[in-house]
């Protein structure tokens, strides 16, 4: 059984070494379209800040990882896929013919249509290979722009303040993390910012980016004119579709893809950020891009591919956690909350301390945070776990951070 | 034969004992709030619950970090993270269902239970042995794993 893998990031490699966990004699070919050993976007801004080399972002540490395993790592673009045919085109015209195919090839970043968005200095931050033109420009003093204070925006944010870069950051938006957190967390975010040096311009797009003497110019359309050494382009990320045009398979914002994260072509798979599957808050069907859905996704797809239709995917929790300049915050699920829902919000403005439980019935089903790092996960918990919160939900809605405990009571029977 | 924490919470008199050991042992302080094991206090019932890693088998905080700095201790099978290869990221703290492996800010690192490489210093410095050290299949986490199963987005279809 060969089975051939698109995409070196976390979900393909996870992938792999689930199959060859699951099978030992399949052959498995892992296709990545950068000319590095697979590793982690997730790192990068660690490297920024030179807390770790480059060796530090790869997914797996033994250089012999992928040989041991018998994972045949090709560094190569694909071109195509034909799910008649059962191949694989790639960027060289030969092809390869798979039994099972997995499509985790993953996200890029979006081009905001931006005149002068292709100039000399302008970087998304999304490869090593961005990491490295960054390190090259963002030098102490150095003026750098950040367009988008998303939840990317956000995670390098922090490694340029630490470069000294003389940061402004811009957003469309109202607020920073407008997808990721409700407007108060958002507004304290911003405050704590502003409180450590960085400019931060919300309710403003950019115009347009002009090529100056040495350096650039960012024209807000506010009117505002911010010279520039380096920009740095953070506005959201795409699935990376564009190469199965013609290929019968059925897509959407990403490829669409069944309770056993099929896709309607029988025998080839799609994980991870490229992948629109079933989200667990909503039932409904979703792009989520984030790390653990890109593993889990990886995983039970991987089981799928050896073992025919064997696990199914009951919808992955959407979840994120950001530090931003040492304020960190998560959210989870429907941290928006449901209509007849109920919330209970502990806010603590001066301590930059904010807690909002999102309930629906005598369910947890949404929480975001600020400030609160202990024990947080056990939000995933209650609210994946469905736990039923009997006479604690009444005790949340009175302190809310009283979620370990509630924990405990439920599953344990402490109360 | 693996060996883990049984706890049994209807022993505990809430000394915290157990905090102080471990945040010893590992950080070199009596500081509560940097021990790997917390005693949860219900006031109204009257009750103690220590309460950390059960080094369960999904290890959804292996199964999250994106740099591959968690891994088993093949002696004691605790989920060990490496904080020469932790980047702080901070994914593995929303991935465990538990709420058990932590941020620690003072060293921008994750801190977890890892069983004190096979001596745990909970159990030993537990006077009442409402923690004790003993086989795997013996404790009592199995109600809460059972609860942890529910968190997992793929579950084996039944025949």
């Amino acid at each position: 059984m060969h089975h051939i893998v698109i995409g070196a990031g976390p979900a393909g490699v996870t992938a792999c070494d689930t199959i060859r966990d699951l099978d030992p004699s399949a052959r498995i070919t892992l296709i990545g379209g950068e000319s590095e050993p697979p590793y982690s976007r997730m790192a990068i801004p660690y490297l920024l800040v030179e807390d770790i080399d480059e060796q530090g972002t790869y997914l797996r540490k033994s250089e012999s990882h992928y040989s041991e395993r018998r994972i045949e790592l090709l560094q190569e673009g694909v071109t195509g896929v034909n799910p008649q045919h059962r191949s694989v085109t790639l960027a060289r015209g030969d092809t390869l013919v798979f039994d099972r195919l997995l499509i985790a090839s993953g996200a890029t970043p979006v081009k905001p249509p931006i005149p002068g968005i292709d100039s000399p200095g302008v970087h998304s931050c999304w490869t090593l290979a961005d990491a490295r033109a960054i390190i090259e420009r963002a030098k102490p003093g150095v003026p750098v722009v950040l367009i988008g204070a998303g939840f990317i925006g956000c995670i390098i944010l922090e490694a340029l303040v630490e470069r000294d870069v003389q940061l402004t950051v811009v957003e469309k938006a109202d607020r920073m993390v407008p997808r990721m957190l409700d407007e108060v967390a958002g507004s304290l975010i911003k405050a704590w910012c502003e409180d450590r040096g960085v400019t931060i311009v919300t309710n403003s797009g950019v115009a347009g980016i002009e090529k100056d003497h040495g350096g650039l110019t960012v024209n807000l359309e506010n009117g505002d004119n911010l010279p520039a050494g380096l920009v740095i382009t953070a506005v959201g990320v795409t699935p990376n579709i564009a190469f199965l045009a013609g290929s019968g398979l059925d897509i959407d914002q990403g490829v669409l893809v069944n309770a056993h994260l099929e896709t309607n072509q029988s025998g080839i798979f799609a994980a991870g950020d490229v992948a629109q599957a079933r989200d667990y808050s909503t039932g409904g069907y979703s792009v989520q891009a984030i790390q653990p859905t890109a593993v889990e996704h990886g995983r039970i797809a991987a089981s799928n591919m050896v073992s025919g239709e064997s696990v199914v995917h009951q919808g992955s929790l959407n979840m994120n956690i950001l530090d931003t300049l040492g304020l960190i915050s998560a959210s989870f699920g429907q941290w928006m909350g449901v209509e007849g829902g109920e919330s209970s919000v502990l806010l603590d403005e001066a301590r930059h301390r904010y807690l909002k439980l999102q309930f629906d019935g005598e369910y947890l089903i949404g929480a975001g945070c600020l400030g609160h790092t202990q024990h947080i996960g056990v939000l995933r918990g209650l609210i994946r776990g469905r736990v039923p919160l009997g006479e604690w939900k009444g005790r949340l809605m009175k302190d809310p951070t009283r979620l370990m405990e509630a924990y405990l009571g439920s599953v344990l029977g402490v109360s | 034969m693996l060996r883990s924490l049984l706890i049994d919470a209807d022993k505990c008199t809430g000394c915290v004992q157990c905090e102080l050991a471990c945040s010893f042992e590992n950080e070199g302080l009596f500081n509560p709030s940097k021990s790997r094991i917390r005693v949860f206090t219900f006031h109204q019932e009257g009750r103690f619950v220590p309460y950390t890693c059960t080094q369960c088998a999904d290890a959804w905080c292996m199964q999250a970090c994106p740099v591959d700095a968690i891994s088993i201790d093949a002696d004691s099978g605790a989920k060990v993270v490496h904080a020469a290869m932790c980047v702080g990221c901070k994914v593995c703290t929303i991935a465990c269902p538990f709420g058990t492996i932590n941020y620690n800010s003072a060293t921008g690192k994750v801190i977890k239970c890892d069983l004190c490489g096979g001596d745990p210093a909970c159990a030993k410095a537990c006077p009442t042995a409402a923690i004790r050290y003993v086989d795997a299949d013996q404790t009592g986490f199995e109600r809460m794993r059972v609860w942890a199963g529910r968190t997992d987005a793929g579950s084996s279809a039944t025949a």
